[in-house]
């Protein structure tokens, strides 16, 4: 178990950072919400949601320190719900 | 897999003293025996009641016009028994009973991951549970939505939907924790030498419903999260007023709800996995390809949802999609039923309570499945959708399913958990009973909705009178067959014989240890050195 894991120390200027960030990003996809993108806004507040995750997913939950097991379950899990929603959109697309 | 019974040095984990006495021994136990019985006891109460809300519909469905009831206490019923069973007893059901019983002693471990976890999951249950069943009590009015609370239905509606909604969301946390928690404990707990392909079905069933139960659960909750929201704030996520679009809610509720059925009915799967080969002594036969199809269905299981929305108005693409995908999940359902009845080929049967359960369950759950194929057909479906054919398909998948499969584990592990003996005359006349009750109650129900009959009404034309009298006779028989059951059950639980270790001669871990189980369920923790059906 012990040898399982790297220890690893965050410096605090990154967690900084991360917030910085993920404040923008929320910002910024309120933000968009005033600009017309047709089709495209679902897609934009998915994407913007997305890079948020990420980031907390890798920084705050150590996911980038972890073993790589944990990062493909973690991939596994997004590439599935990226797979119901695109077939959800099959409906939205094609009505 | 372990041919020697376990001595045991230790109290049964009925009787262990621990720091609390009485009740708080129970409701505070982080044992994961005590807390599958907690969770037991508490379906029971609450399938009491559920199965009484749906005898009464029954009743009032005996004859054309108001029987004993009006159209709104019609409307508040069935969302209640719908809501109290598929979230308080199917959905929790089998991996909340029997998982947290047996997957810990099946793997060789002496309780689950997480002990406190597993106890806050039947604390949150219990809240839902409670949260639900205010609805009918305060406010204006018990819910009237059906259990699937459609927008723009639900927001629009005057009764009470905020307290259902919630305790269903509140629900949804418990079934997070049960489902992380199983997946931990089979990653990190497995005795030595139980290799992933020598682990028994059953744990291998709750594997794959743990993985749906984390990741589609959020999304219901989120779900009935928006409800909530659009009802107190009008955001406009599904009112058409606002801007919101209704079908968005049927993808987002059916995305979990869909997956949800494979949550009660592969821990189902497993149980049959397990009771199969016990008394047919004999190795199941396929055991990696019942694996892998329990995998599959998990996985296709995702992608299936649309069949609930046939006629909601989907792009027609769409709809091709949801249609082929429904097709694809048969296959591994279908490969499951080929290696039971491959098993019992040639085999030395024992013909006991359990296999009974076993067999029934494969006759219904062959109709649910076959009707659903014809579900799954666009131009059917069409025809079907809200008929009294869909409450009979799945009907027969839930409750001929998960519901036989229930039954079927509880006399199966019955004398390991209590450590006495069910009178088995009995059991097989209450199985018999209820068996005809069920056939008799749902089959015209098929017949009903090819003729036209819309679910989820309390009138009906005189042609549907006829079957509709027979369908509810039905109800009482099956209620009669119930009662004798539970009744068995309750009464042997005190005194009933004392029951071997092994009463079956079964050959998975749970069978070499004492009935009922000590505190901690080994001495030691065993060695696994064989397959877990290792019959030959």
């Amino acid at each position: 178990m012990e040898k399982e894991q790297h220890p690893h120390i965050v410096r605090y200027r990154t967690y900084v950072y991360v917030l910085i960030a993920l404040l923008f990003m929320t910002l910024t996809s309120v933000a968009v919400t005033h600009i017309y993108l047709g089709p495209y806004t679902v897609a934009t507040a998915l994407l913007l949601a997305t890079l948020k995750s990420t980031l907390v997913l890798l920084i705050f939950m150590h996911l980038k320190f972890d073993k790589k097991f944990y990062s493909y379950m973690v991939a596994g899990v997004f590439l599935l719900l990226t797979s119901v929603i695109i077939i959800t959109f099959l409906d939205y697309l094609y009505r | 897999m372990s041919e020697t019974v376990l001595q045991h040095n230790q109290v049964s984990y009925l009787e262990y003293q621990g720091r609390f006495k009485g009740l708080f021994a129970w409701i505070f136990s982080t044992d994961h025996k005590r807390i599958g019985l907690l969770y037991l006891y508490s379906m029971l109460v609450l399938f009491s009641v559920a199965a009484t809300l749906g005898l009464l519909m029954k009743i009032e469905l005996i004859a054309p016009g108001k029987t004993i009831m009006d159209a709104q206490t019609y409307n508040s019923f069935f969302t209640l028994h719908g809501i109290t069973m598929i979230f308080l007893i199917v959905v929790p059901g089998l991996p909340a009973v029997f998982g947290n019983f047996f997957l810990p002693i099946m793997i060789g471990a002496k309780d689950v991951a997480f002990p406190k976890l597993n106890l806050l999951s039947w604390w949150i249950y219990i809240l839902g549970a409670l949260v639900v069943l205010s609805s009918q009590f305060i406010g204006d009015g018990p819910p009237d939505t059906g259990w699937t609370f459609y927008a723009p239905y639900s927001f629009r509606t005057g009764t009470n939907m905020l307290p259902a909604v919630t305790g269903a969301f509140i629900l949804g946390f418990s079934s997070i924790a049960t489902g992380l928690n199983f997946i931990v404990t089979i990653h990190r707990m497995r005795a030595p030498g139980m290799a992933w392909m020598k682990m028994p079905l059953f744990p291998w069933a709750l594997y794959g419903t743990a993985w749906i139960q984390v990741l589609a659960t959020p999304i219901v909750g989120v779900t009935l999260l928006m409800i909530v929201l659009e009802r107190t704030l009008q955001i406009g996520f599904f009112d058409p007023a606002l801007g919101g679009d209704p079908i968005l809610y049927q993808h987002l509720f059916w995305i979990y709800s869909h997956p949800a059925v494979y949550i009660m009915i592969l821990p189902a799967m497993g149980v049959i996995s397990e009771i199969i080969p016990t008394f047919a002594r004999k190795t199941i036969f396929g055991y990696k390809a019942i694996v892998v199809s329990t995998l599959a269905i998990a996985f296709v299981g995702y992608f299936v949802w649309g069949h609930h929305m046939f006629t909601s108005g989907m792009s027609g693409t769409a709809l091709y999609t949801f249609s082929i995908l429904t097709f694809l999940v048969a296959i591994p359902s279908a490969i499951k039923i080929f290696n039971w009845v491959a098993t019992l080929h040639k085999a030395s049967i024992d013909i006991q309570t359990p296999f009974l359960w076993a067999l029934c369950f494969l006759f219904v759950f062959m109709i649910g499945g076959l009707s659903g194929m014809v579900l799954g057909a666009l131009s059917a479906n069409v025809h079907l959708h809200d008929t009294a054919f869909v409450v009979a398909h799945f009907h027969f998948i839930v409750f001929g399913g998960t519901g036989f499969a229930f039954f079927g584990a509880l006399h199966y592990w019955y004398p390991k958990m209590f450590g006495r003996m069910y009178d088995k005359g009995w059991a097989n006349i209450g199985l018999a009973i209820f068996f005809t009750g069920f056939n008799t109650l749902y089959l015209p129900m098929f017949y009903l909705g090819m003729i036209g009959m819309p679910r989820r009404y309390y009138d009906y034309v005189e042609e549907f009178h006829g079957p509709n009298i027979v369908s509810s006779f039905g109800a009482m028989l099956m209620i009669a067959g119930l009662i004798i059951i539970i009744t068995n059950l309750i009464r042997s639980a005190r005194k009933g014989e004392i029951a071997e270790a092994d009463p079956w001669k079964g050959k998975t871990l749970e069978w070499s240890i004492a009935s009922p189980p000590t505190l901690e369920n080994f001495d030691e923790i065993p060695v696994v050195t064989k397959q877990p059906y290792d019959y030959e």
